[in-house]
């Protein structure tokens, strides 16, 4: 029980996929100009992470060793299609925001990474807690970034205006995505250091 | 006319890594020194193109005329993954010495997600077969220029005195926040 707990809250903080392994960055600075959609990206990309690690540890005996990695990348495309046309279906606005970085989740080392370094290699149940772990974690740095720029580019957050005026444009442009990326992992190391 | 402006949006105001966020990994992972991002740059030029041009005669041809245009992500990263593997195992034999300065890049590209970015953004939008290329190829430049211009940056990052805090990652972000914020000078440009 222990185990599984520890399995879960590895992906939140202690490996959390983008502040520690670095992995993942397009999507990270591409769709994080507003906290909602640094959301909707992390849970997209959490479900691909979720049903892709199950399959694939479920599948581990029957996939030659040979070609897992072919066969990973088709499991995972076809869920990225899945989320992909459901997305297109029901949020159609925020759909249109993502734009092409939905179909770019199939090509996000997380998964991909996932899926050879725990779930070919774990039992069905423990990928599924890396998965939701992990796609928690990555949601969660997504949502923190996103409503960090969208708080100091236009003085709000999740669409509610906090702060009459502007806000310094510059952190929902491109650099500012780069540079609210660099001072939040340079405040996460410094917090890790002092514990 | 039409090609210059495509040359100069690509590389210049739509920089791909820059503006776009495409291929950034391999943008903060192989920009430490000038000479392995020029072999990387080259790679990415070498199999953008190709690949671009393959995911494009696929989806007119085969996906549009069967109806199968959801399938479009599943295709695309097979014919892109098996496209990298062929050109590493053709360039093998028949030139080693081209081998040897773009093979240990060709592997790390079926990852780049600049790309699928790019063949699926050229699927987007409305070009002919020939301009979706030359779209690709220009792109590939950007990000090479981008990658050339990183690297030199970073091998001076090396000599100079960073606060502790900010060493590693964080410098290299702020530093390409700094360099994005130069290119969005090219905005308007065309």
């Amino acid at each position: 029980m222990n185990n599984n707990i520890r399995t879960l809250t590895n992906g939140l903080l202690k490996e959390n996929p983008i502040f520690v392994l670095l992995l993942g960055m397009c999507p990270t600075l591409g769709v994080t100009t507003s906290a909602i959609n640094g959301m909707g990206m992390g849970l997209a990309t959490a479900f691909v992470l979720m049903l892709s690690n199950v399959f694939i540890s479920a599948l581990k005996t029957q996939i030659p060793d040979k070609v897992r990695i072919p066969a990973f990348i088709v499991i995972i495309a076809s869920f990225v299609t899945v989320i992909d046309l459901a997305m297109q279906a029901y949020v159609p606005a925020l759909h249109g925001q993502l734009g092409v970085f939905i179909p770019l989740i199939a090509v996000n080392c997380i998964v991909l990474g996932r899926a050879e370094a725990f779930a070919a290699k774990n039992t069905v149940f423990s990928s599924l807690l890396d998965g939701v772990g992990m796609g928690l974690g990555f949601t969660l740095a997504l949502t923190l970034l996103g409503g960090i720029r969208e708080l100091l580019g236009s003085g709000a957050l999740f669409d509610h205006k906090f702060i009459a005026g502007d806000g310094i444009l510059i952190f929902v442009l491109a650099p500012g995505a780069f540079i609210a990326l660099g001072f939040l992992i340079a405040l996460i190391n410094h917090l890790r250091r002092v514990k | 006319m039409e090609y210059i402006l495509i040359i100069i949006t690509a590389v210049f105001v739509n920089n791909i890594v820059f503006s776009q966020f495409l291929g950034i990994c391999p943008f903060l992972g192989v920009s430490n020194k000038i000479s392995t991002s020029l072999g990387m740059g080259a790679a990415v030029i070498f199999v953008m193109t190709l690949a671009t041009l393959v995911t494009t005669l696929v989806q007119q041809y085969l996906l549009i005329p069967m109806n199968l245009e959801f399938l479009q992500t599943i295709c695309f990263i097979l014919v892109i993954a098996s496209l990298v593997q062929m050109v590493e195992t053709i360039l093998k034999k028949i030139s080693p010495s081209l081998y040897q300065a773009l093979g240990v890049f060709l592997p790390l590209i079926t990852t780049n997600c600049a790309v699928l970015g790019i063949a699926i953004l050229v699927t987007q939008k409305d070009m002919n077969m020939l301009m979706s290329v030359f779209y690709a190829t220009a792109n590939a430049v950007g990000f090479t220029l981008a990658l050339i211009i990183f690297a030199g940056i970073r091998e001076q990052l090396e000599f100079s005195r960073i606060p502790k805090g900010m060493k590693g990652t964080p410098i290299i972000l702020v530093t390409a926040g700094i360099l994005a914020l130069a290119f969005m000078g090219f905005s308007g440009l065309v």
